[in-house]
């Protein structure tokens, strides 16, 4: 596969015809820092923070905009390079809000500490969601900005939470534009796009309407491509552990993992690897299960209908019971009802069941429904 | 799915998912893809996007496909088989038949082609409403483009001439040598999450696992000796007939796991009926629903958050579900459960300690999954047919043979829908799905920020109609048919053409389907919820008629 080969910091690399220069890199474990860049996003080239030096070329090229050729020799790192990175990082946060990501002692505070400069520290990373899951905390190490040389713009911003899964909090925002490109190259809808100029330049939905009011379909792909925490959901539990499974709700089959803490489902991720979603989920996917498998009015015992109310029984009376009045049928009087929702297993052994112990092919699911 | 077996011989969805990024031309008939299918939706439209493929919609509702569409056939509701012969016959008449594809792989094709001849382009303009220049055009097109795809979902099942429309659709994908190949096919989006693994599974009243019919004496013989039992030759009945013998009292007892048929079913307020006439009626389930509520013993199932198993997708691909987190309370996987009472009424071969068990079972009788199992699911997932343990799954079905041999061309006469408007009940209702919302909203009315996007059932009603009958935009209105009325709120759309309202079945407080019409298509018995004809008055007019 591999048709192309290139020098990367004196070494080289070999790489597929169509990559950028950052993908080479990428697939050679060079790290290039990156904030704009997401791997299934077009190359956007708007934060400049992975600038190389490429020979034969001019200037400081963005290796995610750049395509990789073949004798190709670049570095990335140098005076030069760090100077103008410096910079664009410097830009980007001048209007974050975030004070502690420049002070030294950033790893040590914990949320609600108080500093000896200011008051609680409740606009910082630490209380962000985002916080040590963050792009920009990521580069900021890497790049190491320890002093702004231009005045910080802390002029609030419009924080959008009328979606009731995720809140869009443009403080935080960098203006990426990775929500916005994945709006319209991944799911085509376009709901959000990047409007006005200069300072003003935000986030927005056409007419400037909260997110809800709008045909934003709430699937979330937006928000996570989000480099900070800047779109983040509203019920964020971090996972203990995360398992491997397939969603219940469509017949589209998306791969995703489930969220566990305390023996409860957090939340639900799409599988990168997953073959027919490849990492991409609906509303009803991502937001909507944990809610239901851990909703107080599931069935936790079997009930028995008692003088026409429902009564609490234990697995033992209530298969008796079963046992003993649906077996007295036999044939064409009696059914069975599968389910279009539950596994194969399920299913197999219920028709199992029909054809092998009640001696009827009177078995059927909602397939027409 | 029994058009496309008696064309191909296999009911399933012949290509993949990924592969509709490579069509040319998709037809997307009868589907609301972007709401029902969200990921094959972004699929499609980013495909379009790209400018790889050019889309043509065929649908009454103006769904969010529309937008995307280089042409949209706005045709009738129920008039499915007059737009797709009308295109078959531009195809023919102009030439653009695969001649060499319908020589080597068709039969019948001279009947059919003759057939042809009852669809005049002034007739399918007639009755399809769909102005015949565009007929032309979406012909031309999906004739001339390579390859091509067609996606379809209960839009075109849930009629009473369903089958017809879906033997319809695989002539047009034969006509044009659009089977076998990578981004072409005929593609039936199956709803629910595991609806393909049930029909494979043999949930079905006619077959076991793997579509092996119960009628074929080679078949019962294998099972018997496998199960241990002597097993009973006879298809039994399908859901759309089990509950009106259990309202006459013929069927007694019925075992239902994790089905809600009293908000899914048509006519539903008879099928709540039925159920209450059981001798014994025994629910499965995760939450009390509206029909465990009429049980005499109700047993709690766990999630598929809580259980191991395997899902099929509506491209046939087996995946594995596992359990996350402990059953709730004292709830039970749904295998679990059956096996218990199998095993207590005696029966031997329920000894499953686990549902890699089961697959084993299942790959030993049934040649299309025999090359499954959990172990070789822990790293991959696989598309049946996977005969064998070495064989990689099949993508795409039919490449070079048929299932059945040839495809066959079936002639085609169009019969109107089972019930047409009249005076007393003007207006077509067809129903529809809400992307926030799933089948009869068991799981996702439980989520409170899905009800936010859609908490109560809307009436979609074009604003002409709606004006006729004086109603006003977010009105409480009634919708009456011959079986029954639903109050729910209208809403004032042009998605809705004139004479049509839609409405989902996702809302318990308006249950739908006390409106659509039981009558079931002949042969797959699938019933006619896209077209059921009645009136819509305001709901206080009503109100103070009735009282
Ligand atoms: S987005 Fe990142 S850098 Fe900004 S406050 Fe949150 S964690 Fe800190
Ligand atoms: S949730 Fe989905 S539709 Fe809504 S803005 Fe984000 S990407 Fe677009
Ligand atoms: S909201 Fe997040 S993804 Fe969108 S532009 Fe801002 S930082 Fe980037
Ligand atoms: S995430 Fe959405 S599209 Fe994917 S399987 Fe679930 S419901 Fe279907
Ligand atoms: S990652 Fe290349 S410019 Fe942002």
């Amino acid at each position: 596969m591999s048709d192309i080969t290139l020098t990367i910091n004196g070494r080289e690399v070999k790489a597929n015809r169509g990559m950028t220069v950052l993908e080479a890199a990428q697939a050679a474990d060079i790290y290039i820092p990156t904030l704009c860049h997401y791997p299934d996003l077009e190359p956007y080239g708007g934060c400049r923070l992975c600038l190389v030096e490429i020979e034969k070329m001019r200037g400081l090229p963005t290796a995610c905009t750049t395509p990789a050729a073949d004798g190709m020799v670049v570095t990335t790192g140098s005076a030069a390079i760090d100077s103008v990175r410096h910079a664009s990082l410097e830009l980007i946060l001048t209007t974050h809000p975030c004070d502690c990501l420049e002070c030294h002692r950033r790893h040590r505070c914990g949320p609600y500490d108080v500093c000896l400069r200011h008051v609680a520290v409740t606009d910082r990373c630490v209380t962000c969601p985002a916080n040590e899951d963050c792009e920009l905390q990521q580069v900021v190490d890497y790049v190491g900005v320890h002093k702004l040389r231009i005045p910080r713009d802390t002029r609030p911003r419009e924080i959008d939470a009328s979606n009731p899964f995720f809140t869009i909090d443009r403080n935080r925002c960098i203006l990426c534009a990775r929500c916005v490109r994945a709006c319209q190259e991944i799911t085509c809808i376009g709901t959000i796009d990047m409007s006005y100029r200069g300072y003003a330049m935000k986030v927005s939905t056409f007419g400037d309407l909260p997110l809800i009011e709008t045909d934003c379909g709430s699937c979330g792909e937006c928000m996570v491509r989000c480099p900070v925490g800047a779109m983040f959901p509203k019920d964020i539990i971090r996972p203990e552990r995360e398992v491997r499974t397939v969603c219940t709700y469509c017949g589209v089959g998306c791969s995703m993992y489930l969220g566990v803490k305390d023996g409860k489902i957090t939340g639900v991720r799409g599988v990168r690897e997953g073959p027919v979603n490849h990492g991409r989920l609906c509303v009803k996917g991502r937001f909507g299960i944990a809610e239901f498998v851990n909703h107080p009015d599931r069935l936790t015992t079997p009930l028995i209908r008692k003088n026409g109310r429902f009564e609490e029984a234990s697995w033992e009376e209530a298969l008796d019971l079963v046992v003993a009045r649906l077996g007295k049928y036999r044939g064409d009087e009696v059914a069975v009802i599968s389910s279009a929702k539950s596994t194969n297993e399920d299913n197999y052994v219920m028709q199992k069941l029909a054809r092998a112990v009640l001696g009827t092919n009177n078995v059927d699911h909602c397939a027409r429904l | 799915m029994a058009g496309l077996a008696t064309s191909f011989g296999s009911g399933a969805m012949t290509n993949s998912i990924a592969d509709i990024n490579e069509a040319a031309c998709v037809l997307a008939i009868g589907t609301n893809t972007t709401q029902a299918h969200p990921i094959i939706g972004m699929n499609l439209r980013s495909a379009v996007k790209k400018g790889k493929t050019k889309l043509i919609v065929a649908n009454p509702l103006e769904i969010g496909l529309v937008r995307d569409a280089e042409i949209w056939l706005r045709h009738r509701a129920g008039t499915d088989v007059v737009l797709l012969m009308g295109l078959m016959k531009v195809i023919v008449d102009e030439g653009l038949a695969d001649e060499k594809f319908i020589r080597e792989r068709g039969e019948n094709f001279d009947a059919f082609k003759d057939s042809l001849r009852h669809y005049p382009l002034d007739l399918v303009e007639k009755v399809t409403g769909v102005p015949g220049a565009k007929v032309v055009a979406a012909a031309r097109l999906y004739a001339t483009s390579h390859p091509a795809a067609i996606l379809y979902t209960m839009g075109i099942t849930q009629h009473t001439h369903g089958t017809d429309n879906v033997m319809a659709i695989a002539n047009l994908a034969m006509l044009t040598g659009n089977i076998g190949k990578p981004g072409s096919g005929v593609n039936p989006l199956r709803g629910q999450n595991n609806v393909q693994g049930a029909c494979d599974m043999g949930a079905l009243p006619n077959v076991y696992s793997g579509y092996q019919s119960v009628a074929d004496p080679r078949v019962k013989e294998k099972f018997e000796t496998a199960w241990g039992a002597a097993l009973n030759p006879t298809p039994g009945k399908t859901l759309t007939e089990i509950m009106p013998l259990a309202h006459e009292g013929k069927i007694k007892a019925i075992y239902l796991m994790g089905e809600n048929p009293s908000l899914s079913d048509p006519d539903a307020s008879h099928v709540r009926e039925a159920m209450q006439r059981l001798d014994f009626f025994v629910v499965q389930d995760i939450f009390l629903s509206e029909t465990a509520r009429l049980a005499d013993v109700v047993l709690p199932a766990a999630s598929f958050a809580e259980k191991d198993g395997t899902f099929t997708n509506t491209e046939r691909r087996v995946q594995r579900v596992r359990k996350a987190i402990e059953p709730v309370g004292d709830s039970r996987p749904d295998w679990w459960i059956t096996c218990q009472i199998a095993k207590r009424m005696g029966a031997k071969g329920f000894d499953f300690e686990s549902p890699a068990q089961i697959m084993a079972e299942i790959a030993r009788l049934t040649p299309s999954y025999g090359g499954i199992s959990f172990d070789r699911l822990e790293k991959e997932s696989l598309q049946w047919p996977c005969p064998t343990p070495e064989h990689p799954g099949t993508a795409i079905l039919h490449t070079e043979l048929f299932s059945r041999g040839k495809g066959h061309f079936v002639a085609l006469d169009y019969k109107p829908p089972a019930e047409l408007p009249d005076a007393e009940y003007p207006l077509v209702l067809t129903t529809d799905r809400s992307l926030f919302h799933y089948h009869t909203g068991t799981m996702t009315r439980k989520v409170k920020g899905l009800n936010l996007f859609r908490k109560e059932e809307l009436v979609a009603i074009n604003p002409g109609d709606a004006a006729g009958l004086g109603i006003a935009d977010g009105e409480m209105v009634r919708v009456v048919s011959r079986r029954g009325r639903v109050t729910a709120k209208a809403r004032l759309t042009e998605a809705s053409p004139p004479g049509t309202i839609a409405m989902t079945f996702h809302f318990a407080e308006s249950p739908t389907n006390e409106l659509t019409n039981p009558a079931f298509d002949p042969v797959a018995k699938t019933p006619e919820l896209k077209v059921a004809a009645v009136r819509v008055e305001k709901a206080e007019r009503a109100a103070v008629a009735t009282g």
